[in-house]
């Protein structure tokens, strides 16, 4: 019957007209058609795409490289791969000799760590710390009630402790970690997340054998200061013996914490995980020790982050 | 006085504003009172002559009403200020209230001691550490939490860790506590290069090498093929893949043609098992 209809309306339209053709009336299309359209589309994007692939492979083209956040990012003129002046990198060497861990990397000092929480550590806390504490050799923790960091600094000077560690906590998890290296600073904040302590297992497996430090991928100056701060924690001189290996892995900003027992086979490297693991997000860089009222800060994100997250990718470390 | 006891007649009988009933007594919200509670003595509106003592701002000062002064409610209360010395301001209370009644004198003594203690205790804190409270907000802590996740995908830890360790390995910072495998890893090169022109070489020649190969340690010679390896399943293959001495040396081994084709054979194996992994 419509078909009918239609094909009546069709040859008035024409008659109306001559010979010439009304353009189509553009009728609402379903849901079902346009997603059908929307399929086909890409479908057929996919198919080139995969034709382009192979018309370059043919040609012997080298492969593109896919865009990830980190190949699309944000060139920073403090990354040290993209460093070409000498003046600069001379300059940059300069600064590493001069800094607050140049000693340590002249191997002049043993590290010595204190691990303190807040006020009343809960439970997961002090259990994190623990662990902490076996896997860092020369290392102590202690409660502190009311004492102020500040006091607790200067303590841990007079004592030659180098590195003291506070571990925050809030909603019954640790949740920030502050790191303060004596006597003259930096000091560091970081964000705390994903906390996973080791199981009873891993624990039994562990040796006091003084761990190597993998660092990777502390690109910027920043990073680079932040990598130095973070593997000064443990002794310069690992026991190969034990084939415990740490790990700070930045990526996009986000510093994982791995703890790995490794043995090479068929010269590749078969890892176990020892635990604990968790994750580290700068959030500031302070010269000096802990100071919270009147101390200069080099680097945060506290107040600035309207201005510091401009887009997705822009990384600091 | 009359109007005092009428007032209390009302306060006590129907309503007062300021009255708190708890289960066992009843309080006073009134700011001039001098001891919290609802009674008689007490009731800083049904007295006429009455006294209290008052903080603002951290001075304290002593508030003085009298039966005179009812007449201004403006001007009701006499206000004066204490000293800061804790026994100059005690002997200003009892210079101010000579002749008042004695509970209304005790009372102020009490209240002004309790709010010394408080101030100190005020100024103290004030002083000292305190914690500051940082609002988070729900919606960039999911963020955060979302990027960490896709970071971590991203970083394929095992895999670069890995890496580090080979390139470690490679630069010779383990010096020689893994020297020996290296030289195996070379000898199987060498090994295999012979392998290529199979036919060529003699028995005599084959028993040499045999010797060499006998020579070494079982575990350097896990080194000879795993190129096909991926390192991602590494762990979960590696007690399957790990070959015993015979089949290692039949790995490494240029030999009769019956030997290789077992070789042939077992390399087939091996990928096979791989793929079903």
């Amino acid at each position: 019957m419509g078909d009918s209809l239609k094909a009546i309306k069709k040859t008035e339209a024409r008659r109306s007209l001559g010979d010439t053709l009304l353009p189509a009336i553009d009728r609402k299309k379903t849901k079902h058609a346009l997603r059908q359209e929307n399929m086909k589309r890409l479908k057929q994007k996919d198919k080139d795409k995969k034709a382009r692939r192979k018309s370059r492979r043919d040609e012997g083209a080298p492969a593109l490289i896919p865009k990830t956040i980190e190949s699309l990012r944000e060139s920073d003129s403090t990354i040290l791969n993209n460093v070409v002046d000498e003046d600069v990198i001379e300059e940059i060497n300069c600064d590493l000799d001069e800094d607050e861990f140049s000693s340590y990397f002249r191997k002049e000092y043993e590290p010595r760590v204190l691990i303190t929480f807040s006020e009343k550590p809960i439970k997961p806390s002090r259990r994190f710390a623990a662990q902490l504490c076996k896997i860092i050799p020369n290392c102590s923790r202690i409660g502190r009630k009311n004492t102020s960091i500040k006091s607790i600094v200067a303590d841990a000077i007079k004592k030659r402790f180098t590195d003291v560690i506070v571990i925050n906590e809030d909603r019954f998890e640790p949740n920030g970690l502050l790191l303060i290296h004596l006597p003259e600073g930096p000091t560091a904040y970081f964000r705390l997340s994903n906390v996973q302590t080791a199981n009873k297992k891993q624990m039994k497996e562990l040796t006091s054998h003084q761990p190597e430090v993998i660092l990777n991928n502390f690109n910027t100056r920043l990073g680079q200061t932040v990598g130095r701060m973070l593997g000064s924690v443990f002794h310069y001189q690992p026991e190969f013996k034990g084939r415990r290996v740490i790990t700070f892995h930045n990526q996009r900003d986000y510093i994982f914490f791995r703890h790995h027992r490794y043995k090479f086979l068929k010269g590749k490297a078969a890892l176990r995980e020892m635990g604990p693991r968790f994750t580290l997000k700068l959030q500031s860089v302070q010269r000096g020790t802990f100071d919270s009222k009147c101390g200069e800060y080099d680097w945060t994100i506290f107040g600035k982050r309207h201005e510091m997250e401009t887009t997705r990718r822009r990384f600091f470390l | 006085m009359d109007q005092d006891d009428v007032i209390w007649g009302i306060i006590k009988n129907s309503f007062c504003s300021f009255k708190v009933q708890t289960d066992s007594t009843q309080l006073c919200r009134n700011e001039y009172n001098l001891t919290g509670l609802c009674n008689r003595t007490a009731c800083p509106l049904a007295n006429s002559q009455y006294a209290t003592v008052r903080e603002d701002k951290g001075i304290l000062y002593l508030y003085k009403k009298t039966a005179e002064r009812s007449m201004y409610p403006r001007k009701q209360w006499e206000k004066i200020k204490l000293s800061r010395n804790y026994e100059k301001a005690v002997y200003q209370l009892n210079e101010e209230l000579l002749f008042w009644p004695g509970h209304i004198k005790s009372k102020c003594k009490q209240r002004f001691k309790r709010l010394t203690q408080c101030l100190i205790k005020m100024r103290k804190l004030k002083l000292g550490r305190q914690k500051k409270l940082i609002p988070l907000q729900r919606k960039i802590e999911r963020r955060i939490k979302r990027r960490e996740d896709k970071a971590l995908i991203a970083a394929r830890l095992e895999n670069a860790i890995e890496k580090e360790l080979v390139d470690r390995l490679k630069k010779g910072v383990y010096g020689d506590m893994y020297n020996i495998p290296l030289q195996a890893f070379d000898n199987a090169l060498r090994a295999e290069e012979r392998e290529s022109d199979l036919q060529e070489i003699t028995e005599e020649e084959n028993e040499v090498v045999e010797e060499e190969i006998e020579d070494e340690d079982v575990s350097e010679d896990e080194f000879t093929d795993d190129s096909d390896l991926d390192s991602e399943k590494e762990l979960e293959v590696e007690d399957d893949f790990i070959p015993s001495e015979e089949e290692i040396e039949n790995l490494s081994l240029p030999s009769t043609s019956e030997k290789s084709r077992r070789k042939k054979q077992r390399k087939e194996n091996v990928e096979i098992e791989y793929e079903m992994d």
